[in-house]
């Protein structure tokens, strides 16, 4: 009983995933935050087998962010989607599979481009430009279909957006709040989704208040060329 | 196989094969990508196709990927199509007992040799665990594979010119697929002739 949804823009990614957290039919949270800060530039949304989903986003943030230190530059979205893959690819065929589903969402600072990877828990790597996972697969994914079009500003983007969360809370029997993020060459922020300009509300706060806190900048170990 | 969906087609003309995939990526009836590319170049005359479930094709991919780079660098030389058949074939068998649910296609052109200085172009196919199957007309596989076989068999015919053999490739696939809710969505093409190789995307119905 879960839902999320990403898109890209121009130059920047929208990712939402609902905030309920619970077993079969009773919600026993739903403030659960379950997008999971991967780097500077990079988040997912993530859902499936309660205990493996968290579990599965700890072990990723951390070797994301082993790879940020021992490097002194974090791993771009491209690459960082193939190391998810594979985890997941070599998880599907061990004794104990993680049972994850996830919508990876990053900006490549080096090309300037906004990146969303539609992964399931097989280790299915699809590059798409909107995607969604769980209930909001039926409803929100012709939403997007319809509105979706290519170079969107950020406006556009929430906009179309703020459609598929309508469609989900028109069409869906279950209530879902929703956590937005939006990532962009400034890195991450907070969209709240529910209010009725995210975007202006967003940019009055700029720059430092919204932005969510990501792992530190790279460390000096002491290893010089 | 039915979960994802996708299917591959492969054909010999006058020396010149072709090997064509759609672009489906499906989670059952749901239609995730249209953009799943399924046919991957080994080198300028060998391509190969790996219709089946989504995640062995990346793993498969990146596997032979590393076996041929490998292959190249010590043996110094570019490998054959029958090599590289026999290659993907061990690779199945290996998961003998928990197989990729892939069934590959490969196409290609032989270089000359002097022992053989006209080679015969050359395409195969495999089933899971690589049981290889070398057909001197066409091969297909994927979830469209059944109807692929009636249209090829109605379509093809021996000799045909790479510009020939490229309508009767794409409009066997095309009208194929459009009869297969787990296939379509887009198709690409590839002609290999021994001076070229010519890629082309279709159009297909978007249902």
């Amino acid at each position: 009983m879960e839902c999320s949804f990403g898109l890209t823009g121009k130059d920047y990614v929208l990712l939402c995933s609902d905030m309920s957290a619970g077993r079969s039919i009773i919600r026993m949270k739903s403030d659960e935050n379950k997008i999971k800060t991967l780097g500077p530039h990079l988040a997912m949304a993530y859902g499936g087998e309660p205990g493996d989903t968290n579990n599965f986003a700890e072990y990723v943030e951390r070797n994301m962010r082993l790879y940020h230190i021992r490097n002194h530059y974090p791993l771009l979205p491209e690459p960082a989607s193939a190391w998810i893959r594979r985890t997941l690819a070599e998880s599907i065929r061990s004794r104990h599979p993680y049972s994850v589903n996830l919508l990876l969402a990053g900006y490549d600072t080096t090309t300037t481009k906004p990146h969303l990877y539609w992964i399931d828990y097989l280790g299915t790597k699809a590059v798409v430009p909107y995607a969604a996972h769980g209930m909001g697969v039926y409803v929100s994914l012709s939403t997007m279909d319809k509105w979706w079009f290519n170079d969107m500003n950020k406006r556009e983007g929430v906009e179309v957006l703020k459609k598929c969360v309508d469609e989900v809370k028109k069409r869906i029997t279950i209530n879902f709040n929703f956590n937005c993020i939006l990532i962009d060459k400034d890195g991450i922020h907070h969209i709240n989704i529910e209010s009725e300009d995210p975007i202006s509300e967003y940019e009055a706060a700029q720059p430092k208040d919204t932005v969510v806190e990501a792992p530190n900048p790279p460390l000096d170990v002491g290893v010089t060329a | 196989m039915e979960l994802n969906g996708g299917s591959v087609v492969a054909m010999i003309g006058k020396d010149c094969v072709a090997i064509a995939s759609d672009l489906r990526l499906g989670n059952q009836a749901v239609g995730v990508a249209s953009n799943f590319d399924k046919v991957f170049p080994v080198n300028d005359k060998l391509y190969y196709g790996l219709p089946g479930l989504a995640t062995d094709v990346y793993t498969l991919k990146e596997h032979l990927r590393f076996r041929v780079n490998m292959y190249r660098m010590k043996e110094e030389r570019e490998i054959t199509p029958k090599t590289f058949t026999h290659l993907v074939s061990s690779t199945l068998y290996e998961k003998r007992f928990g197989p990729f649910f892939i069934e590959p296609v490969v196409a290609g052109l032989p270089t000359p040799t002097e022992l053989d200085p006209h080679p015969k172009p050359f395409i195969s196919t495999m089933d899971t665990i690589g049981c290889i199957t070398t057909p001197k007309d066409f091969a297909v596989a994927g979830t469209a594979a059944d109807k692929l076989y009636g249209v090829a068999e109605g379509l093809w015919e021996p000799d045909l010119e790479p510009e020939d053999l490229f309508e009767t490739v794409s409009q066997t696939l095309l009208n194929a697929v459009d009869r297969d809710a787990l296939s379509g969505w887009g198709a690409v093409v590839h002609i290999i002739t021994q001076d070229k190789v010519i890629t082309r995307t279709l159009r297909a119905r978007m249902d």
